[in-house]
């Protein structure tokens, strides 16, 4: 245990150290230098900022994190739906297909006034903006672990008399499941991104929003307090995508990753 | 399945006529070329054949994964062609499901075979426990050793209901000694229930030690080119490797095979 604790720590305080360096390197260069606050605030008066306006910027938050786990949540169950019903059924497959990845190339700063245009500015256009963007790794992912499980196992259940559900559900969907979270993942920093895109386009609460309002009063420790929120709640959101991963797959052997 | 029709011996399967051909035209390909083939109930078959001799082919063609050009299939008195569910299979790799724990592996193989959820339960306890692998009922396939694996998997297939169990180079994949402990392992288990067996082997040997007929097949396209009948009596002894008669009709498939 003593052991692993120090490989652990071995691998944290490089990174850590270079980060403590730059920010200090920061806090000189805008003490020290010639560079107005307005301009760039040092890492100090960002965190006083945040301390100073914590209620506002919780609040804030809040939305962004509402709207966050909507659209990754919703986009999630249909990334997840719509991956079984194309792997069941393939000529749904050959039509559906070529689409979603057409709707990947319609780049969202442009489907959300469309989105707004239709459904006005309440929470609806904006979860659907976030879950429009998540869906699709997870369907793409989740397509490739259906399509391919092992060629034996498959082999040997078609030799036993599998029907095609059983196939599904023992095999398929068992197997697709490591390709989920790989899915999941990329879907789960992707929901974070667009919920903060969603809220500069359409509404006057969310983290996305408050950076706007904040940039445009030329207070920009408030933005880079923004900045900061939204960073980690993108790796809390990643953390707990890959916590689920750890209790969902145990029977991976242990020693696989060196 | 047992329906005894007009005193006959029934046989557990008969492949009569076998052909397969594969494309059409200039380009078609036969791959089986009018194979017949017997197994009684309670016999213990084995093929042995130059590779490429198409076996793996006909183990799809009786398992209906592939329906033969011309020729039947009956099993247990039942015609069968093209039909799934009528073997248990014990596969050339274990193929046990990664994500399932030994004993559920075989529950699972159990069910789609046709048991009853709590005899399958039941039936798997009492029969690891048998052959002396209980300690591992709850841990993944990953922890266990190649022979022990082509033990579960041999288990899951003598459980199953299906009278006739086709064994597909079932010790292939092993070292010389463990296979060697795996076929006397093997018939002492058969030599218990007597199963009828069609076994498909690369060594001569092992068909010999093993079976009660052994048919040799051509190469591509396939046919049966002799059969033997081994008259050692049963229980096989160890020593029957170095049995002169044994050792002749070695040589003798041997030349056949050349």
């Amino acid at each position: 245990m003593g052991n692993k604790k120090r490989i652990a720590w071995a691998k944290v305080w490089p990174p850590v150290a270079v980060l403590t360096a730059l920010l200090a390197c920061w806090q000189a260069a805008v003490a020290w230098g010639d560079i107005d606050p307005w301009l760039l605030p040092a890492p100090v008066s960002i965190v006083q900022e945040a301390i100073q306006i914590w209620p506002r910027l919780m609040e804030h938050t809040e939305a962004t994190v509402r709207l966050m786990l909507l659209g990754f949540a919703g986009g999630s169950a249909v990334g997840f739906v719509l991956a079984a019903l194309l792997h069941l059924i393939p000529w749904l497959r050959t039509v559906v297909y070529p689409l979603l990845v057409l709707s990947q190339n319609v780049p969202i700063v442009a489907v959300a006034p469309i989105l707004t245009m239709l459904l006005g500015w309440g929470l609806l256009p904006k979860t659907l903006l976030v879950a429009l963007v998540c869906f699709f790794p997870i369907t793409i992912a989740m397509l490739s672990g259906l399509g391919n499980p092992d060629a034996q196992l498959r082999h040997y259940f078609q030799m036993i008399g599998i029907g095609k559900w059983q196939l599904f559900w023992r095999l398929e969907l068992p197997h697709a499941i490591v390709h989920l979270f790989s899915g999941l993942k990329i879907a789960a920093s992707y929901s974070v991104l667009s919920a903060v895109v969603a809220e500069w386009l359409g509404t006057n609460r969310g983290l996305g929003a408050f950076m706007l309002i904040s940039s445009k009063g030329f207070q920009p420790d408030r933005v880079y307090a923004a900045v900061i929120i939204i960073v980690a709640l993108s790796l809390m959101l990643f953390g707990l995508v890959v916590l689920a991963e750890r209790m969902l797959i145990r029977w991976r052997p242990a020693k696989e990753v060196k | 399945m047992q329906k005894d029709t007009a005193g006959n011996k029934q046989s557990a399967l008969q492949a009569k006529q076998i052909r397969k051909r594969f494309g059409s035209g200039h380009a078609a390909k036969e791959v089986i070329g009018g194979l017949s083939l017997t197994v009684a109930d309670g016999e213990f078959v084995s093929i042995v054949g130059p590779s490429g001799s198409g076996k793996t082919t006909l183990f799809k063609i009786i398992g209906g994964l592939e329906p033969p050009t011309e020729g039947d299939i009956w099993i247990g008195g039942e015609q069968t062609t093209g039909e799934r569910g009528h073997i248990s299979y014990v596969p050339q790799q274990s193929a046990l499901l990664p994500w399932r724990t030994v004993a559920g592996n075989i529950e699972l193989s159990l069910t789609i075979s046709g048991a009853g959820r709590q005899e399958a339960k039941q039936k798997t306890k009492e029969w690891l426990e048998k052959i002396g692998l209980h300690e591992y009922a709850d841990d993944y396939p990953h922890v266990l050793s190649g022979g022990m694996l082509q033990r579960v998997s041999f288990l899951r297939a003598l459980l199953a209901p299906q009278q006739l169990m086709l064994l597909d180079e079932p010790f292939g994949a092993l070292d010389a000694l463990t296979r060697l402990q795996m076929q006397q392992w093997l018939l002492s288990i058969w030599e218990e229930s007597r199963r009828s067996v069609l076994l498909v082997t690369h060594s001569i040997e092992e068909a010999l030690f093993l079976s009660d007929r052994v048919i040799v097949l051509s190469a591509s396209p396939a046919v049966v080119l002799q059969e033997f009948v081994i008259p050692f009596e049963r229980p096989r002894r160890e020593a029957l490797w170095t049995d002169i008669a044994f050792n002749e009709m070695k040589q003798h498939i041997y030349e056949l095979l050349k």
